[in-house]
């Protein structure tokens, strides 16, 4: 049976149908205040603990187990009224095991003794009946054990002990706001997860997790019935690793976006109130606004749009399992091959620098260890333009050569295996002065974009086409108002090598993908995408009007 | 547990109803088993298997509803389940598009949605159907990649206005990619099936090693407009969006209403009664039918019947919710789970005969929208794109980038061939005139 057929029962995806995009959520539904209870970690370790026995004593050479509890609540609504709450819960565990040389997986939702170590088993058989047909074993880099440790994403409050009824006023509130300054529709949805997570493996680590998330989103619609137009303009908040405090706007978390443009970007705050009166007057300004002319334009990409264009032809093309041909029949593979890195090639222009970091406070991937058990860190994957590493996880580090894994392992819940997942991956600060209006003052023919909008990339992470929220031609160095129809083609090594200028710290903020999917079955996982407002020379530029 | 039978589905469900205090009460068990095998390089990757059997209730006061889960099955445990949902329900706003819960409905049956031929897969048989792809890509010196999935499950329903539901369903769904070692030749197939009796991955990998073969050493052609044969599988896909599903999802009547739609109209109100594809286009869907047998009752326990959405070009139906349809006097359809797009008798190798100059897609990828107004969609071919001269398949081609809406499409079209199934659907190859290719892509 198709998952769509469960999910639709559940009837959690109703909601979602005017955010494109947004996969439902799954889990279950259950009681708001039951979300606040947690699992004694006794408990967990004793629980870990059969199965990890039980493994060994049906002949696995190494075992982790994930006893988790997923927690996770949105709250959708259109206009006036509440479309739907849905608080899940998912509580169960995973065990994972190498047996004759081979992976096996195994989740079970019956959390005893007798339940893991009945998953344990069945894992380390389904090992052995496909270690018969396999050439090759497994290597794992070294992990030593770190005991009983604990981590916790560092947040001021949690969105699950915020009243629903305070949530959904906001969201309300924020309708408002849009239907006040013109709006025809507005849809406006909150998600929260809560990931309670226990990791124990027969390296001698016992690792307790309490993991938030958030994001508040809208999608704005202008309806002109006359001309049967319709035009949509989409919040810029981004998804964060942060509790309620997001919800809270603070002066100093917002950036004015350039002169001319009306906007304002969002740092560890978002005020969605102001965002969505702008983006009702944006969705109108938008029906009217005049299509491009297509040709070769020089980008000015706001760090909420940039993120995505990073998270694709940067985030994705060096993720080690992509480069190795592991993803192959379904995400696809790489350009960035390990051949084509001893090349030497230029990734970018001499100013890009790029970072992986699973530990930037505020940020979707920041956890203390990986789902496997690594301690996360920081490290360098473009330095002057130049590619200089991978992101990658203990069962591949040998295949280049290297004895450490970065700590990229994750799993979406109990029940799916864990596997190499996104870093954050973020472009370094421009290191002299300057501001948005500083870099837009240089431009003679350009186009500022923010937002998300349409993205598409081929399975090489070669030739891409991006859309955005709001577009503003620039022209003389001054932005002259918004346009439309507007997507952008590129090269990814073109398009970075064309990276000209870059904002400093001043201006950094994150962009987030909340929901980014990898893997078979598919998994979804959270990552964010810091940048400075950078400014990318000749880009070619399509107009995207048609008539039906 | 993961399969009960309808007597133990419903003997659960009819105890959780005797614990309701609310005006309406309905209760859904969902239960799923099942296993996946992935390859990659050669090599078995990762597996897994999975059992889960979970309870939902949804308790309504007056125009107030609340839904609380759990999955264990003691009396202590559902009591406290169906509290939960009551307080939810106490606590929740009253929802201004409430309608009541449905009575007792009739469902068709669909026996073929269950084959015990996939619901009694083992671990061994993943690892061996895995085997035969590894051995033929190891023979042929090719590299593949490929992922195997199977479930079985159940679904049950019931209500305290008189709806009862169960159905049991099945299903096999097998991927591989196939790549030359220089990394210049790429292959694809898939195939999805309710009864795995069906299913050889053997011969689906021989047609996607096949194609990496042939379509290493690519030539480019310059982007712009050309007659394509889209495979079905250009057309419909099992994990990311696909021209047809992303049209096929956009024929909500609410959103056609409101003026947001492709079948919005100028002035208010939709196109349903217009012609907007050629008159070839014929598209339906049924549960019932033996090649695709889907659940016979929808998310919300409305029957899904057979239903035609567009016939001869002309829009048919819009599905709408039953709010949406009581408030405009329409016919109350749920959406389709899978659907049937006619076609005619050509194969694909007649298809391509009876083409002078064109393009083969095996694939389309990454699909998304651009523009909700026009349904224009963008994305790029993938593992198999052929120049097609004089009725044969000349030489590979390298990749392209697509811009083009499905409605575009849909009335260049040149030929129909025989509908195949992929991603529980019925689709034929199409040829299509005027496709519009925008940029190259070096990727293979």
């Amino acid at each position: 049976m198709k998952r769509r057929d469960f999910v639709g029962l559940t009837g959690l995806a109703t909601g979602a149908l005017f955010l494109p995009g947004f996969p439902s959520l799954g889990g279950t539904l259950v009681h708001p205040e039951r979300l606040l209870e947690t699992v004694d970690p006794a408990v967990k370790k004793r629980l870990a603990d059969s199965a990890l026995n039980a493994a060994k004593s049906a002949g696995a050479s190494y075992a982790d187990v994930r006893i988790g509890r997923y927690l996770n609540q949105s709250i959708f609504t259109r206009e006036k009224q509440v479309q739907n709450i849905a608080s899940g819960e998912s509580f169960g565990a995973g065990v994972r095991v190498i047996a004759n040389g081979t992976w096996g997986f195994a989740a079970t939702n019956t959390v005893t003794e007798a339940g893991l170590a009945k998953a344990a088993q069945l894992a380390v058989a389904i090992a052995k009946a496909n270690a018969k047909v396999q050439k090759e074993q497994v290597k794992l880099a070294p992990q030593k054990g770190y005991g009983e440790v604990s981590w916790k994403t560092p947040i001021v409050q949690s969105a699950f002990e915020v009243p629903i009824a305070q949530k959904v006023d906001l969201l309300l509130s924020a309708n408002a706001k849009a239907l006040e300054n013109g709006a025809s529709f507005v849809n406006s949805a909150l998600f929260q997860v809560n990931e309670q997570k226990y990791f124990a493996s027969t390296d001698g680590s016992y690792i307790d997790q309490d993991v938030h998330r958030i994001w508040p989103t809208f999608s704005v619609t202008a309806v002109d019935r006359a001309s049967g137009k319709f035009r949509t303009r989409e919040a810029l908040s981004s998804p964060m690793g942060l509790g309620y405090e997001y919800m809270v706007p603070k002066a100093q978390d917002k950036i004015a976006g350039p002169a001319g443009s009306g906007l304002t970007g969002y740092k560890n705050s978002y005020d969605i109130l102001e965002d969505a009166a702008l983006a009702a007057k944006q969705a109108k300004e938008k029906l009217t606004a005049k299509s491009v002319t297509p040709g070769k334009y020089d980008l000015v990409l706001d760090p909420n749009h940039l993120g995505l264009t990073i998270h694709e032809s940067v985030g994705h093309a060096t993720e080690l399992d992509r480069v190795l041909g592991y993803e192959a029949n379904y995400a696809g593979t790489s350009f960035a091959t390990l051949e084509w890195k001893k090349q030497g090639k230029p990734y970018g222009s001499k100013i890009v620098n790029i970072v992986a970091d699973k530990t930037q406070p505020g940020s979707l991937g920041a956890v203390g260890y990986d789902d496997e058990g690594v301690k996360t860190g920081q490290w360098d994957i473009i330095k002057e333009g130049q590619l200089v590493d991978y992101q990658k996880i203990r069962d591949q580090a040998a295949m280049v050569g290297q004895d450490h894994s970065d700590g990229c392992c994750y799993a979406q819940s109990w029940q799916d295996v864990q596997f190499q997942r996104m870093a954050n991956i973020s472009l370094q600060p421009g290191k002299q002065k300057m501001s948005v209006d500083d870099m837009i003052k240089n431009v003679d023919k350009g186009i500022y974009i923010a937002g998300r909008g349409s993205f598409s990339i081929d399975q090489q992470r070669y030739n891409f086409q991006f859309g955005g929220t709001t577009f503003h031609a620039i022209e003389k160095g001054k932005i002259t108002g918004m346009i439309e129809d507007v997507a952008y083609q590129a090269n990814t090594q073109e398009f970075w090598n064309s990276c000209a200028a870059i904002c400093d710290q001043s201006d950094y903020r994150m962009f987030g993908s909340f929901f980014d999917g990898k893997g078979q079955p598919s998994q979804v996982s959270a990552v964010s995408h810091g940048s400075s407002t950078t400014r990318f020379n000749g880009v070619n530029v399509i107009n995207t009007a048609r008539k039906i | 547990m993961a399969i009960l039978s309808k007597d133990e589905a419903q003997n659960i469900l009819k105890k959780v109803l005797s614990f309701s205090t609310a005006d309406e009460c309905e209760a859904t068990l969902n239960g799923t088993t099942g296993g996946n095998v992935r390859s990659a390089r050669n090599a078995i990757s990762t597996s897994g298997a999975l059992d889960n059997v979970s309870l939902a209730v949804e308790s309504r006061f007056g125009k107030r509803s609340g839904v609380a889960t759990c999955n264990e099955f003691d009396d202590a445990t559902l009591r406290r389940c169906v509290q939960r949902a009551e307080e939810i329900a106490r606590l929740a706003p009253e929802n201004p598009d409430y309608v009541p819960l449905l009575g007792p409905q009739q469902y068709l049956a669909s026996p073929l949605s269950f084959a015990q031929s996939t619901a009694g897969i083992t671990p061994d048989y993943r690892a061996q159907q895995m085997a035969a792809t590894l051995q033929l890509c190891e023979q042929r010196k090719l590299s593949s990649a490929a992922f195997l999935e199977d479930s079985a499950g159940f679904v049950a329903k019931r209500n305290n206005k008189g709806l009862e539901a169960y159905q049991q369903a099945t299903d096999l769904t097998f991927s591989i990619t196939v790549r030359t070692p220089d990394g210049t030749g790429s292959g694809y197939a898939t195939a999805d099936y309710n009864d795995a009796s069906k299913f050889d991955a053997a011969s689906l990998a021989k047609t996607a090693a096949d194609k990496a073969a042939m379509s290493r050493q690519a030539k480019a052609l310059e982007p712009g407009k050309y007659t394509v044969i889209l495979e079905p599988a250009a057309l419909v896909a099992n994990s990311d969006a696909s021209l047809l599903g992303a049209m096929m999802s956009a024929m909500d009547a609410r959103s056609a209403d409101e003026g947001r739609s492709f079948l919005s109209k100028k002035g208010g109100g939709n196109k349903k009664g217009e012609k907007l594809f050629d008159e070839r286009v014929t598209i339906y869907s049924d549960p019932t039918h033996p090649e695709i047998a889907d659940l016979t009752f929808a998310g919300d326990g409305r029957p899904r019947q057979k239903t035609t959405w567009v016939e001869k070009g002309v829009v048919k139906n819009l599905y709408s919710s039953r709010f949406w349809a009581q408030k405009q006097g329409i016919p109350d359809l749920p959406p389709p789970g899978g659907f049937i797009m006619e076609g005619g008798t050509q194969s694909l190798e007649e298809m391509i005969k009876g083409t002078a100059k064109g393009i083969l897609v095996t694939r389309l990828w990454y699909i998304r929208p651009v523009d909700p107004q026009t349904l224009l969609y963008t994305g790029l071919t993938r593992d198999g794109t052929f120049y097609i001269e004089n009725g044969k398949i000349k030489h590979p081609i390298k990749n392209f980038r697509f811009n083009e809406s499905p409605i575009i499409m849909l009335n260049n079209l040149e030929a129909l061939g025989k509908p195949q199934r992929v991603a529980g659907n019925l689709v034929p190859p199409l040829k299509i005139r005027d496709f519009t290719f925008t940029s190259l892509s070096d990727a293979v």
